[in-house]
């Protein structure tokens, strides 16, 4: 079980309760489960990494329980109870260092739990109907919030009574209607104080909160269905956005355009995660599917069923083809990669691998674009 | 129009000019001749292209013929050449299988697109632990348990016209349990609360348009998915021939065919859900959902055995044909729902071999 926990690169949650573990060196999938009986409360709702080593897995499921799953063991290590089910449901999960746990529930209690004590440490009322809560990846203390009726409040843990920002709503529009809000997910824009949310209302919004303005600094909108996810890539001034229907979109942060969309998704997107470093996509949902774009061309690199609804995913920061095992060496590694070529070739889409020139010889090469273009035309997902 | 005389007499322009293109050919013709001499010199020219076209490899195609009727005949000449050829050809293999008696080779099978069906990968496997226990827990588990009966509220879209109203009518005497309601103008999202209290387990909205339904909202009530069907092909009972009498009061037996997928099987499972669990075979009734090419066939026959390997059927009932839109998780909320499942036209419908459900 260990073996097969290291090799996965792409970590998902789904509604049954199973953690999956996608390989996508070897285009495998392994589930891994707590119970040996299956049930509907153990459903996963939140993903976060344990450590900055990425070696620990927090898994948050509906009746309140906080397990952490170990890669190295390929098993479910602890489990803590953090939370009533009658809350609702976990929307954060978050790790500060020195093993403390931040959860947030629907009812809008932001809880720190220390290691070894059953009771929180501190404890937040961030409002009611809290959709989302995510820590910034920058200051771990900062944590943000927001939900339905409920706007996005920046709050510092280190002083829990008052939000550091709040936002405000928008103006009211041209018939003095109070706009509704719904803020569904965000994301700390890094190099910068400014955060990015996504609507319920089909917009994206962003805040700064060094300027005086509460309001947001910049307004897009994007189809007419909620925008449940967003995620934002490696280089700057874009941010990807999901919706209900399955329509995943590239939007520029500078003018609010829609850059491009990544098509592909039948059913509505619960979770999207950029690669740290690649220029990859990953797309989860109630289709069933795990679907991973590239953001340069927009075409869709793998695509892997998972039999169960999927909640919530997370990337690991290494290469996603990576076979795992930093300890094998160079010949080996050669040889696992020759091997992965062929894998390649007779999958579907090959997308440029930059980071393998030398391996590929011109010959095969010329295969997998001929494959590649013999599936355009077949109108292949 | 006698078109297989060649005359003599211009044999030789004919041939000076076939290289010639044919506009040319038939204004030098105009001004040569005019009028019916002109006429029969075009024909004459024609002919000599094609008989002259007919000798070397056909450079032209029947298309570059202007004439209609000289055109039409050209077209069934090549198709009865054609035909000839495939009858000799069939008649040789015939010949030929004959002549082998048992060492012919078996007959292929003709490729047909349900033959040619790409393999989905949701197919599911009926071994599949977690598909099964997915299956087990979901919406439809408590029909499926035995803990709820259907109780199902047909209704229409605002306004009906007649062949809708007698749609939903016949649609009752077909579902057992079914009760019909005038809409009212009143809003799907305040309906379903009201149905959840009074036990209703199905809320099946028929849309109309232009006088003729056309789609139907079938949404599984405590907080079961939303299908959203396209309904064409609607035969109400006194436009199917050779029927039977009118359907009875038997709970019927529900046969659903060809749901592979595993949106099929959801698909299936909103389906069956909807009669009783347990069919009285006394009234011999059966209810059939049958999928081909994502198309969903309902069809609602009385059966009966004549002896052990004959059966008779008799059509009642409406007939229809569905096809699926959306899959939504959640009661009836098209804006702000969370879809299962779309059809994206433009991407799922561009490869002819694949089928979601």
């Amino acid at each position: 079980m260990g073996e097969q926990s290291r090799l996965c690169s792409v970590w998902l949650g789904s509604e049954t309760g199973i953690l999956k573990g996608v390989s996508m060196s070897r285009k495998q999938a392994f589930n891994f489960c707590n119970t040996s009986h299956l049930s509907r409360d153990q459903e996963v709702r939140a993903l976060c990494w344990g450590d900055p080593g990425e070696s620990e897995l927090l898994v948050g499921s509906v009746d309140g329980t906080v397990k952490t799953f170990s890669i190295e063991k390929g098993a479910f290590i602890e489990s803590r109870r953090c939370g009533d089910p009658a809350e609702g449901c976990f929307t954060g999960l978050a790790a500060l260092s020195g093993s403390v746990l931040l959860t947030c529930g629907e009812s809008g209690t932001l809880r720190v739990w220390k290691e070894d004590s059953s009771e929180p440490v501190t404890e937040l009322d961030a409002g009611k109907n809290v959709c989302r809560m995510r820590q910034s990846p920058a200051h771990q203390h900062k944590v943000a919030t927001g939900g339905k009726e409920n706007g996005l409040k920046i709050w510092d843990l280190e002083r829990p009574d008052k939000p550091v920002f709040t936002a405000k709503n928008l103006r009211d529009d041209w018939l003095d209607l109070r706009r509704p809000h719904w803020v569904k997910d965000m994301a700390f824009i890094p190099d910068s104080d400014k955060v990015v949310t996504c609507t319920g209302y089909h917009q994206v919004h962003v805040f700064d909160p060094s300027s005086p303005q509460r309001r947001p600094v910049l307004e897009a909108a994007y189809s007419e269905y909620p925008l449940t996810t967003l995620s934002l890539p490696a280089g700057g001034n874009t941010v990807v956005v999901g919706n209900t229907h399955g329509q995943i979109a590239m939007l520029d942060l500078r003018k609010g355009l829609v850059r491009g969309c990544l098509k592909g998704l039948a059913g509505g997107v619960r979770w999207l995660q950029c690669h740290p470093s690649q220029p990859v996509v990953a797309s989860c949902g109630l289709d069933r599917f795990l679907r991973i774009h590239s953001l340069e061309d927009r075409k869709l690199l793998h695509k892997v069923y998972l039999k169960s609804r999927l909640n919530c995913l997370l990337l690991a920061s290494r290469d996603l083809e990576d076979g795992g095992g930093a300890t094998e060496g160079e010949g080996a590694s050669q040889e696992v990669k020759e091997e992965e070529d062929e894998v390649w070739d007779t999958m579907e889409q090959v997308g440029e691998a930059e980071e393998k020139p030398k391996r590929k010889t011109t010959e095969e090469e010329g295969e997998s674009q001929k494959k590649s273009k013999k599936k355009r035309k077949k109108g292949q997902d | 129009m006698d078109i297989t005389e060649v005359p003599v007499s211009q044999d030789n322009r004919g041939k000076k000019k076939k290289n010639k293109k044919p506009k040319k050919k038939k204004s030098v013709a105009e001004e040569g001749d005019g009028g019916g001499g002109g006429g029969a010199e075009k024909k004459e020219e024609k002919m000599e292209k094609s008989e002259a076209a007919s000798a070397f490899p056909p450079t032209f195609s029947v298309s570059e013929i202007k004439n209609k009727q000289r055109r039409h005949l050209m077209f069934m000449k090549l198709k009865q050449e054609k035909r000839k050829q495939k009858m000799q050809l069939r008649k040789k293999k015939k010949k030929e299988r004959e002549a082998l008696g048992d060492k012919a080779p078996p007959k292929e099978v003709p490729k047909t697109i349900e033959n040619q069906r790409v393999y989905d990968e949701t197919t599911v496997d009926p071994e599949d632990e977690e598909v099964a226990f997915d299956e087990g827990t979901d919406e439809f588990s408590a029909y499926f348990n035995g803990l709820t009966n259907p109780k199902v509220l047909i209704t229409t879209s605002d306004r009906p016209r007649g062949r809708t109203v007698r749609f939903c009518e016949q649609l009752a005497t077909v579902i057992p349990n079914a009760h019909v309601y005038y809409r009212r103008g009143l809003a799907l999202k305040r309906i379903i609360p009201q149905c959840v209290a009074r036990n209703f387990t199905y809320l099946m909205v028929i849309n109309e348009d232009r006088k003729v339904p056309n789609g139907m909202v079938l949404c599984h009530l405590p907080d079961g998915p939303t299908a959203h069907f396209k309904v064409s092909s609607v035969r109400l009972r006194k436009e199917i021939k050779r029927r039977g009498k009118d359907p009875t009061e038997h709970s019927p037996e529900v046969i659903l065919n060809n749901f592979t997928t595993r949106l099929g099987h959801s698909i299936g499972r909103l389906f069956a859900a909807l009669f009783p669990q347990d069919p009285q075979f006394v009234g011999r009734q059966v209810a059939t959902f049958h999928n081909q090419r994502d198309f969903i066939f309902f069809r609602f026959h009385r059966y009966i055995f004549k002896n052990e390997k004959k059966v008779g059927i008799q059509e009642l009932g409406p007939r229809f044909t569905l096809k699926l839109r959306s899959l939504q998780k959640g009661t009836f909320d098209s804006k702000f729902g969370e879809y299962e499942w779309v059809l994206k036209r433009h991407e799922m419908d561009a490869c002819r071999r694949k089928f979601q459900l």
